[in-house]
C-alpha cells in the first residue's frame, strides 16, 4: 500500500435544506472539494459515496449527474453512521492499492427532522418489542452505555453534562455547525429527558448535509499540490463487533472501538499522546465520555477526571487534548451519511491551517484523528499527519 | 394437518420465539455445546462466538436474574407510553436479556442509580397486544424480587 493525500474538502454547513435533493447536497460538497483540490470531475477516476436513507437509490451515481458523468466506478456505501467514514476509506484503498491515483469521497445525507427510528420490519405490529421488551433506541442504548460507566466507576450525570456544555461552547467558533448557542451545566441538567441519563442537549440533533474529500496519491500530489500543505492518511482502520457476553443486548461500543483504535495507533505509528485534536462520535454526550477511555485520551475509569481538568476543551479555553473543537454531532449535527467525510474535514483543515478552521484552529497541529461507530456494528478511525 | 391445528389454536401467543408460555412461563436460550455461549435467537446456523455449527442445544433459562444497566425512556414512538424502565438483566446461565422493568420509582433510580445495580428480579408475563387474528400476544417483563 501506499501513501495517500487529501488534496481536497468540501462540506455544506449542516441544517435543513428541505428545498434541495440529496444529489444537490452531494455535489454542492464534491464541486468544493474538487475547487480545493484543483482537479475536475474528469480528473477523478474512482468515487465512492456515503448514505443511508436512500441506500437503494444509486446516489452516487445521480451525484455525478450533478457534477459530470465521466464513467468512472462508482461505490455506494451503506454501513449505519459509519457511513461517511467507511466510503472515505473505500477511496482511501483504491488509492492506496495502486489502483487509482485521484479518487472522491461524498457523504451526504438528508434526514430533515426524522432520526434514525430503525427499521420498519413489516409483519405484524402486535409483534414489534419496541417499549415492551426494553429499548433500542440510541438514546436508552448509549444511556446505558453511559450508565454502565457510572456503575464501574461512580460517574455522575454532571461530567455527561459538561461535555454538552463544552461541546456547544466549541460550536460558536464554527460556521458549519448547525447549531451554535452556548448551554449553561444548568440548561443541559434541567432540560428534558430523552433516555436516562441522556436530556435533549446531550443527544445529537437530526438534520441535512454533504461533506466531500478528494484523495490522491504521492505522486499526484508533488503534480497538483503546489507546494501546499497536505495531510497524509497516516492510518484507515475499520472493524466490526467482535463477540461480548451481553452484546445480544448492550452493544458493546467500547470493545469495538478499543480494537479499531489499537490497530490505527499501531499503524501510524504514534500514540494517544501525540494526538493533538480528535473528532470522536459523540451521537450523545454518554458516547463521548466513554470513547475519552476507548481512544485512550485518559486512563480507564479516569474519564471523569479528564472532563474535572477541561480535557477535551479547546486550548483557548484552557483545555488539553481537545475533542469535537468543530461542536461535534451535538453541535455540528449528525446526518449519518455525511458525517464521517465531515469529521475528516475538520481534523484535515487543523492539521493544514485551513481558513475553514481559522476561528477554532488547535495552534501546531500535527496529528489528528477522526473516529466513528456505527450500530451496529462498524468503528472507523482514520489518523491523518502532516 | 399440524399447522391447521395450529392456525386454529385460540391461545396466547409469545411476543418472541424465546418465551415459552404454558404454566411455568419461562425463557429458552440455545446453549453452543461447545464453547459455552448461550444465544436467545432459535433460528441461528451457528455459534457466534466460536463459530462451529450443528453445537446449539435449547436450555431452559431461570426466570431471576439482577439487574446491570438500565435507562429510563422518556420519549419513543407514537403510541408506546412513557417514562418506562428499559433494563438488561443477567441471568444464572451467564446470559443478559433486555426487557422493561417495572413496580419501580423511575424517579428514585434516575436520582441515584447505584438503587438499580445488581438489584435481583423476577420475570413476569403480561399481555401486550392482540395480534391480527385476534390472539392474545404475551411478553415478558421483570419486576424486583419478592
Amino acid at each position: 500500500m501506499r501513501n495517500v493525500y487529501v488534496l481536497g474538502t468540501g462540506m455544506v454547513k449542516f441544517g435543513r435544506y428541505p428545498e434541495k435533493s440529496v444529489p444537490e447536497l452531494g455535489g454542492e460538497a464534491a464541486l468544493m472539494a474538487m475547487k480545493d483540490a484543483g482537479v475536475a470531475i474528469k480528473d477523478v477516476e474512482m468515487f465512492a459515496c456515503g448514505n443511508l436513507y436512500q441506500a437503494n437509490a444509486m446516489v452516487g451515481q445521480r451525484i455525478l449527474q450533478q457534477v459530470g458523468q465521466t464513467g468512472i466506478p462508482v461505490i455506494n456505501v451503506s454501513n449505519a453512521c459509519a457511513t461517511g467514514s467507511t466510503a472515505f476509506r473505500e477511496a482511501y484503498m483504491a488509492c492506496a492499492s495502486g489502483m487509482y491515483d485521484v479518487t472522491m469521497a461524498v457523504g451526504v445525507e438528508q434526514m430533515g427532522k426524522q432520526g434514525l427510528l430503525g427499521g420498519a420490519g413489516g409483519g405484524d405490529p402486535a409483534y414489534g418489542t419496541e417499549g415492551k421488551l426494553g429499548s433500542g433506541l440510541m438514546p436508552a442504548v448509549f444511556g446505558q452505555a453511559g450508565i454502565e460507566h457510572m456503575r464501574k466507576y461512580g460517574t455522575k450525570m454532571e461530567h455527561f453534562a459538561k461535555i454538552s456544555v463544552k461541546s456547544h461552547k466549541h460550536a460558536t467558533k464554527n460556521p458549519f455547525s448547525q447549531y451554535r448557542n452556548e448551554v449553561s451545566l444548568e440548561d443541559v441538567m434541567n432540560a428534558r429527558m430523552v433516555g436516562y441519563p441522556n436530556t435533549l442537549y446531550m443527544c445529537c440533533p437530526t438534520g441535512d448535509g454533504a461533506a466531500a474529500a478528494i484523495l490522491v496519491s504521492e505522486d499526484k500530489l508533488k503534480q497538483l499540490a503546489g507546494g501546499r500543505k497536505r495531510a497524509k492518511i497516516a492510518a484507515s482502520v475499520l472493524t466490526s463487533d467482535p463477540y461480548t457476553d451481553r452484546d445480544l443486548t448492550l452493544p458493546d461500543v467500547s470493545t469495538l472501538t478499543r480494537r479499531a483504535s489499537k490497530q490505527a495507533y499501531e499503524k501510524a505509528g504514534i500514540g494517544p499522546k501525540d494526538v493533538a485534536l480528535t473528532e470522536l462520535h459523540d451521537c450523545f454526550a454518554t458516547a463521548e465520555l466513554v470513547h475519552y477511555e476507548n481512544l485512550g485520551l485518559c486512563g480507564d475509569g479516569e474519564a471523569a477526571k479528564f472532563i474535572d481538568t477541561k480535557g477535551g476543551c479547546h486550548p483557548d479555553l484552557g483545555g488539553h487534548a481537545p475533542v469535537n473543537v468543530s461542536g461535534g454531532l451535538l453541535s455540528k449535527g449528525h446526518p449519518l451519511g455525511a458525517t464521517g467525510v465531515a469529521n475528516i474535514c475538520e481534523v484535515v483543515w487543523h492539521l493544514t491551517q485551513d481558513e475553514r478552521a481559522k476561528e477554532r484552529q488547535v495552534p501546531n497541529a500535527k496529528v489528528g484523528q477522526a473516529h466513528v461507530i456505527g450500530l451496529g456494528s462498524a468503528c472507523t478511525i482514520h489518523i491523518l499527519t502532516v | 394437518m399440524a399447522e391447521e391445528a395450529q392456525a386454529t389454536d385460540s391461545g396466547p401467543r409469545p411476543i418472541v420465539p424465546f418465551l415459552k408460555l404454558g404454566s411455568n412461563p419461562h425463557l429458552e436460550g440455545q446453549k453452543c455445546s461447545s464453547c459455552g455461549a448461550i444465544f436467545l435467537d432459535a433460528k441461528r446456523v451457528a455459534c457466534s462466538k466460536c463459530g462451529l455449527t450443528g453445537t446449539l442445544k435449547p436450555i431452559p433459562l431461570s426466570n431471576k436474574g439482577k439487574v446491570y444497566v438500565f435507562s429510563v425512556v422518556h420519549q419513543s414512538f407514537p403510541g408506546i407510553k412513557t417514562p418506562y424502565v428499559t433494563v438488561i438483566v443477567d441471568l444464572p446461565e451467564g446470559v443478559s436479556v433486555r426487557s422493561n422493568l417495572i413496580d419501580v420509582n423511575h424517579e428514585e433510580l434516575q436520582k441515584d442509580p447505584k438503587k438499580g445495580f445488581d438489584m435481583p428480579v423476577e420475570l413476569v408475563t403480561s399481555v401486550v397486544a392482540k395480534d391480527r387474528e385476534g390472539h392474545d400476544v404475551v411478553a415478558f417483563q421483570y419486576r424486583p424480587s419478592k
